[in-house]
Formats: C-alpha cells, structure tokens, sequence
C-alpha cells in the first residue's frame, strides 16, 4: 500500500507545486495538536495515550537506549536485505540459465513467501542462534520481491536485441552483462525499492518474537519489553524511530534507482523530455 | 550460439555472387509455411531490393541470410570477402525498429559490435567516430537514444551496422516507420553510402516507391508461401538524386513494378 501510494506521488511528481509539501505538513501539525488538545481535555494518562509531546521528550531522554537498539535493528535490516539482493538476483540469474532448476525451485520460494513470517519466527529462534534467526527472517520476506522481479526484468529483453547478440555472436556471459542485466535493472531496482522495506519488517517481526521469548536487543524488542512495563511513551518513541527509518531506507533506495536510472528509463523521467 | 553457422559457406565456388539461396524454404513450428521454396541470387556490391505484401517472407529470407533462424530445407551460402578478422563481420543488420540499448549512448550503440569482438578500445574509438561520420551523427556521440528522433536513431542504427565493416548489409524495412521527409533524405544518404562504400545490400521494403528508387534490382514476392512472382532491373542513370524521383522513368518503373505487385494482394483483405 505505501509503495503504491509512493509510487504515485513520484509519477506525479514533474508537476510538483509547493502545495504538495506545505499541505501534508498542514495536516500533520493540526493532528498532533488535535491530539495534545485531546489528551489535555480529557486528562488521559501517559500509560494510556501519551501525548506527543511527552513522546518526543521520552525520545530524547531515553535517546541513547533507543539509539543502540535502532543499531542493532538497523544492522539485521541491512544483512537480511544484502542477503535477499544478493541471493534473489543471483538465482534469477539461475533460474535464466536453467528452466529445470526453475521449475523444480521456483514453487517453494513462493511458499516462502507466503507463509506468515511471524508464524515462522518462533521455529527459526528454536533451531538458530538469535542473531541469526533474526537475519533469516528478514531475509526470508525480501528474497523473493527481488527474485520475481529480476525473472521478470530477465525475460523483458527486447527481442531484436537479442537477435543482434545472436548476429554477432556474443557469448553468453558478454549476453548477459551487455544485455540482459542492464535490461533487467530497472525491475532489479524495483525490487530492491520492495525488498528494502520488507526487511526492515522481517526484522522487526523476528525480534518481536525473541523478545516475547525475553531475548533481544533491536528496536522492536524494546517496543515489547516497554509494553511489559506500561512504559507507554517509550513505545510510541521507538515506534516513531521504526517508521522514521522504514521512510530513510525507502527513500535512500528511490534516491538510488534515480541516480542510476535517470538518462534513460521512463520511470525517472519527467512527464515530457 | 551453438547453431550452425551459416555464414561459412564455401568461398571460391561463389566468386561472383555474395549471397546464394537455392531450395531455401522455411516452415515454422506452428505449421505456417512461410518461405519457399526460393532461389536468388546477389552479386558482390549490388541492391536489391525484396518488394511484397506482409506475409511474403521477405523479412524471413533475410533473417535466414544473417543466420538468426535456419532453414526447413534447401542451403544458404553467404560469402565472406575474407577472413574474420578481430571486429569484421560479415553481415550487418538494420531492423525494422532502430533496436538501440536505452541504457547506452550513441557511442555506446555504435560500438557494441566491437565490444563484443573484443576490440581494443584505441581501434573501436577510431571506428566508432568513422561509422558516425558516415551517417553525420558525429556531434551526437553522447546522446541517448530517447534524446534522438526517429530518423535518428535509424542513423545510428545503420552505423552500428556499418562500424564492423560488413560486406553485405542486411535492411529489414529499415524505414517504414519514419516520415515521408525523413524517409527520402535517408533514402539518399543510404545511396551516397552505398556509392562510397559498395556493399552488397539487401533491402527489404512493402513500398514500391522507395524500391524502385534505392535498387539495381527488385525482387517481388508473393504470400503464403513467399515466392519469388517476378523481378525488374532498374536502369537508371547513376547517381539518382531528387530528380530521379520525379522523372518519367521512374514513374514508368513504378507503374510496372505495381503492376506485378497487384496479384499478391489479390484476395486479401485491406
């Protein structure tokens, strides 16, 4: 839903107007006041609703605890998505080579995929080490967006193309890295764009879990652990800094894909050019 | 690229031909006989032009002779003038559409036959900055192809075929899809190209017109299968310009070239 919406406002963006920021900035200052002035009303307390105010100082006050542990889930984050962008482009680049290895494959990445990752948390922390078990579970929700992507960008060459190739008779390793892999980037960046928020929440579905087993350290773990304690604010702190950063991952990928994609595919480009 | 090779046909038995098809005929998988059986002779150096309907095989016939798809029966012999050396080729191609990677520049397009041999990067540069000059892109070196028109990416297209230096050019109704203007200013600067550099060139068009006014000899073929129905030598007074186009000959050429075109559409629908 977030990338689709994301999506949009960059398609529109070659039209963009001043509104565009001011308004949602607009709406989110009326909001938190609307909330202060709720709380404030009502006289709810700060282990029911805090306010965001209170939020915002719990942010600092307990900065270095939060900090340390946006680290530690900032760092499953990272390992889980080089494992899935490493690993699903390179066996889409099997799959490419060899269609037996992708048919008998390709029907349990898409088990994997679907199955609940929160479901398959609890067995990994039993059969891992935790520090592993959390990095599997992040990569297991971004492998396969990069997977089916790369296929798909994989099988997206243009056919005169490849016919050009055939004519001069490249080889296949000069077919792939001429042809078939700066075809398939755009799909590959696409993919990433998915993979890197999803493993952002792989991570924090996988220290829920060791949490809840009263292990851990990341981000998550302290949203459990303050809701153990009825430390309200200090969940809705690091539930902002969970966002903040899922936003700082999707951003620096879109920031990327542009760099690379901007002299010449349609999707970084304006509207006319 | 492990199918066979068509292109290493039998050197000396061919001196005076550049490209022989006796017997060619192609069925594809699906059952659709799309060529054949056919015979035609090129010699070195000279147009001809493949004239017909959708349908006739013409594109077919010449994706045979660059070997991208081999024949149900019959042989295909394409000469080579000499051996392949490290960036020569023997064949080059235009299609339809200009197939340029988005991804590369125009330098980038140009070269990729070279790459792809392996040349050394002094050599293909030099080569590169020839094959633009030839089709006057030279300034255009850095551009992408979304930065180009459609007339211009067809130059470069026709660069990059001519940057290894083939012997036989291969157009697969190369500008069909430009403009009127576009495609008579490209009509005679492939002709001043083709003066300079005689290849042997195959062109392969669905207008009579433009056949008639680019070829030494015009092929016309006919659908289901493609066949060859008839053919005409253009003797024309070289070079042909503008003039040419609208000269009474030309006309005459025209009218007899349509004449024998006409029973290939028959009992088509428009």
């Amino acid at each position: 839903m977030s990338n689709e919406a994301a999506a949009r406002t960059q398609a529109k963006s070659g039209q963009a107007s001043p509104l565009r920021f001011v308004l949602p900035i607009i709406v989110f200052v009326v909001g938190l006041a609307l909330w202060e002035l709720v709380i404030w009303l009502n006289d709810i307390q700060p282990y029911v609703l805090p306010g965001p105010w209170l939020i915002l100082q719990t942010l600092v006050t307990d900065w270095g605890v939060l900090f340390d542990s946006l680290l530690v889930t900032l760092l499953t984050t990272l390992e889980g998505f080089v494992c899935a962008a490493v690993g699903g482009v390179a066996v889409a680049l099997l799959f490419n080579q060899s269609r037996l290895l992708e048919y008998s494959l390709f029907p349990y990445a898409v088990v994997l995929q679907v199955t609940p990752v929160i479901a398959i948390a609890p067995l990994l922390l039993i059969y891992l080490p935790q520090q592993i078990a959390v990095v599997v579970c992040a990569w297991i929700v971004a492998f396969f967006p990069v997977l089916s992507n790369t296929g798909l960008g994989l099988n997206s060459v243009d056919r005169n193309l490849a016919g050009l190739f055939q004519l001069y008779h490249a080889t296949p390793g000069q077919t792939l890295r001429y042809l078939k892999l700066p075809a398939a980037l755009p799909y590959i960046l696409g993919g990433l764009r998915i993979a890197g928020g999803l493993s952002l929440i792989g991570a924090v579905v996988a220290e829920i879990a060791a949490g809840s087993a009263g292990a851990g350290s990341g981000l998550a773990y302290r949203i459990a652990e303050s809701g153990y304690r009825l430390n309200i604010p200090r969940m809705f702190a690091a539930l902002l800094l969970l966002s903040a950063a899922g936003i700082v991952i999707y951003a620096v990928l879109a920031l990327v894909s542009h760099l690379v994609l901007r002299r010449w595919h349609e999707s970084a480009l304006g509207k006319e050019s | 690229m492990t199918s066979t090779d068509p292109l290493s046909g039998p050197g000396d038995a061919m001196a005076a031909s550049a490209v022989r098809l006796r017997g060619v005929t192609k069925i594809y998988d699906n059952g659709v006989a799309a060529l054949g059986p056919i015979d035609l002779d090129v010699g070195r150096g000279e147009f001809v032009s493949l004239l017909g309907p959708s349908g006739c095989g013409k594109s077919t016939a010449l994706r045979l002779l660059a070997g991208l798809t081999a024949p149900t029966s019959g042989s295909v012999d394409v000469a080579r003038q000499r051996t392949e050396a490290s960036g020569t080729h023997a064949i080059g191609f235009v299609f339809q559409e200009p197939t340029l990677m988005p991804w590369a520049d125009v330098a980038g397009n140009v070269r990729l036959p070279l790459t792809l041999a392996n040349m050394s990067a002094a050599e293909a540069d030099r080569r590169v900055t020839a094959a633009l000059a030839q089709v006057g892109l030279v300034e255009f070196v850095h551009s992408y192809p979304r930065e180009l028109s459609g007339g211009m990416k067809m130059r470069v297209s026709l660069a990059r075929a001519l940057v290894t230096d083939p012997d036989i050019l291969l157009m697969d109704e190369p500008f069909a899809a430009l403009d009127e203007i576009t495609r008579f200013r490209l009509n005679n600067d492939l002709l001043a190209l083709w003066r300079d550099l005689r290849k042997t060139v195959i062109f392969v068009t669905h207008s009579v017109f433009e056949s008639v006014y680019l070829s030494e000899r015009v092929i016309v073929m006919s659908a289901r299968p493609g066949r060859i129905s008839a053919e005409f030598r253009i003797d024309a007074p070289e070079p042909r310009s503008e003039e040419f186009r609208t000269s009474a000959d030309y006309a005459g050429f025209c009218r007899k070239v349509s004449a024998a075109l006409a029973p290939a559409y028959e009992g088509q629908r428009a």
